[in-house]
């Protein structure tokens, strides 16, 4: 199969997603080898997508937590004291006691395992995929996986980088390429 | 307590989530703020590359949480939290940027034919920025208004793939469209803010920092 520099720019987005099928990757990866404008699409593409997906970009004013707070606080206070202030305090009671038994029931059905299986190695993931990792975590998933670690505080880099960094593949996200093959 | 970080592990913090919101369904509205702080800031992102104004993205934030609020018990547990409620502010800013369009004779820049292939400009190479670039507010400051410069419906797509990271399905929940747009936009967004922050071409704000003697912030 052999692709032409529009069809890669076409699909430049989705295979830094991962979401091409092998057979394109492929020409893709072997037209861009020999294309210096597509790689620099891909390079420039990709450094786009890294850098916007940077922690570092997401800043608040200052204040702006205490100001939202605030802002709950007082639509709180007013609701409560508006209508149903006794009808709450019995509410909060009756929830206690209901919290916990559902604490007790929950926990049953929690899922603690995911962190004990992170070993398996990525070998099949595309290198030059976009992944996300959590600073402090231990696997690296794609955008919008549920299981990513503490999502406040994620960056994007490649596969390639991830691993290099020694994260290994989430179990859910990247399953197809745990158990391909 | 306020403006401490949460560090809580995935499933825990799920736990603890869905704790939250059945004791706030319940009635005990006071722990709200806890609930929706690890993703105030991620909220605020998202309505501010939306609006492209703090006091606005700080207004639309605020009215989103109480909405939220208020319709807790409209929460569906097979979605997650943060995704609706990141939902729940773009429609908000969505509003925002209607009512203030609404007395504006010209429609809003959400109308481009975005079918047609994009041609990236062409570069002999990509001169990467490395991402401790960002450690300088003018480099995010450019980053920003080369977001803030491409049209609404490319700026909500890329704002939730690629800094809020949603998947492509949740992005086209969030915005109403579908999967298939979420990539067209998306491809077009990543390629044009490629081509905005391309350094040495003298492009839109490249050419109003003031490097020394052609030297870039990265």
């Amino acid at each position: 199969m052999v692709v032409n520099c529009e069809e890669v720019w076409r699909e430049i987005s989705n295979y830094l997603d991962g979401g091409v099928e092998p057979h394109l990757r492929l020409a893709m990866e072997e037209h861009i080898r020999g294309c210096r404008r597509c790689a620099a699409v891909l390079d420039g593409t990709r450094n786009v997508v890294q850098l916007y997906g940077d922690e570092r970009m997401i800043e608040v004013p200052l204040g702006f937590s205490q100001r939202l707070q605030h802002r709950l606080n007082e639509e709180n206070t007013h609701g409560s004291r508006r209508d149903f202030l006794g009808w709450m305090v019995a509410a909060a009671a009756a929830v206690l006691v209901a919290g916990s038994f559902e604490a007790a029931r929950s926990s049953v059905f929690s899922h603690p395992e995911l962190r004990s299986e992170h070993a398996q190695p990525g070998a099949r993931v595309p290198l030059d995929m976009l992944v996300v990792v959590a600073t402090d975590g231990k696997t690296f998933h794609a955008a919008g996986c549920p299981f990513i670690h503490d999502k406040a505080h994620i960056r994007t880099m490649t596969a390639r980088e991830a691993q290099r960094e020694g994260y290994a593949p989430c179990i859910r996200c990247m399953k197809q390429y745990l158990n391909a093959g | 307590m306020p403006g401490e970080t949460t560090s809580l592990t995935d499933p825990a913090q799920q736990f603890n989530e869905e704790m939250l919101i059945r004791r706030i369904r319940d009635g005990e509205q006071e722990l709200f703020y806890e609930l929706v702080r690890p993703y105030e800031r991620r909220i605020y992102s998202t309505a501010l590359a939306i609006l492209r104004n703090e006091a606005d993205a700080e207004d639309v934030v605020q009215e989103a949480v109480l909405k939220a609020l208020k319709h807790i018990r409209q929460f569906r547990a097979e979605s997650r939290f943060s995704t609706w409620l990141i939902q729940i502010t773009v429609n908000e800013a969505r509003m925002r940027i209607r009512r203030q369009h609404a007395d504006r004779i010209e429609p809003i820049d959400d109308h481009q034919d975005e079918e047609g292939n994009y041609v990236p400009r062409d570069f002999a190479d990509w001169r990467e920025i490395p991402s401790e670039a960002l450690e300088r507010k003018e480099v995010r400051q450019k980053l920003a208004e080369a977001l803030s410069s491409l049209g609404e419906k490319y700026r909500e797509v890329f704002v939730l793939r690629d800094m809020q990271h949603l998947s492509i399905e949740e992005t086209a929940k969030a915005l109403g469209i579908s999967s298939a747009s979420v990539k067209t936009r998306l491809l077009r967004a990543r390629l044009m803010l490629r081509d905005l922050l391309a350094p040495g071409l003298g492009g839109s704000w490249n050419s109003r920092l003031s490097f020394e003697k052609g030297t870039k912030p990265w």
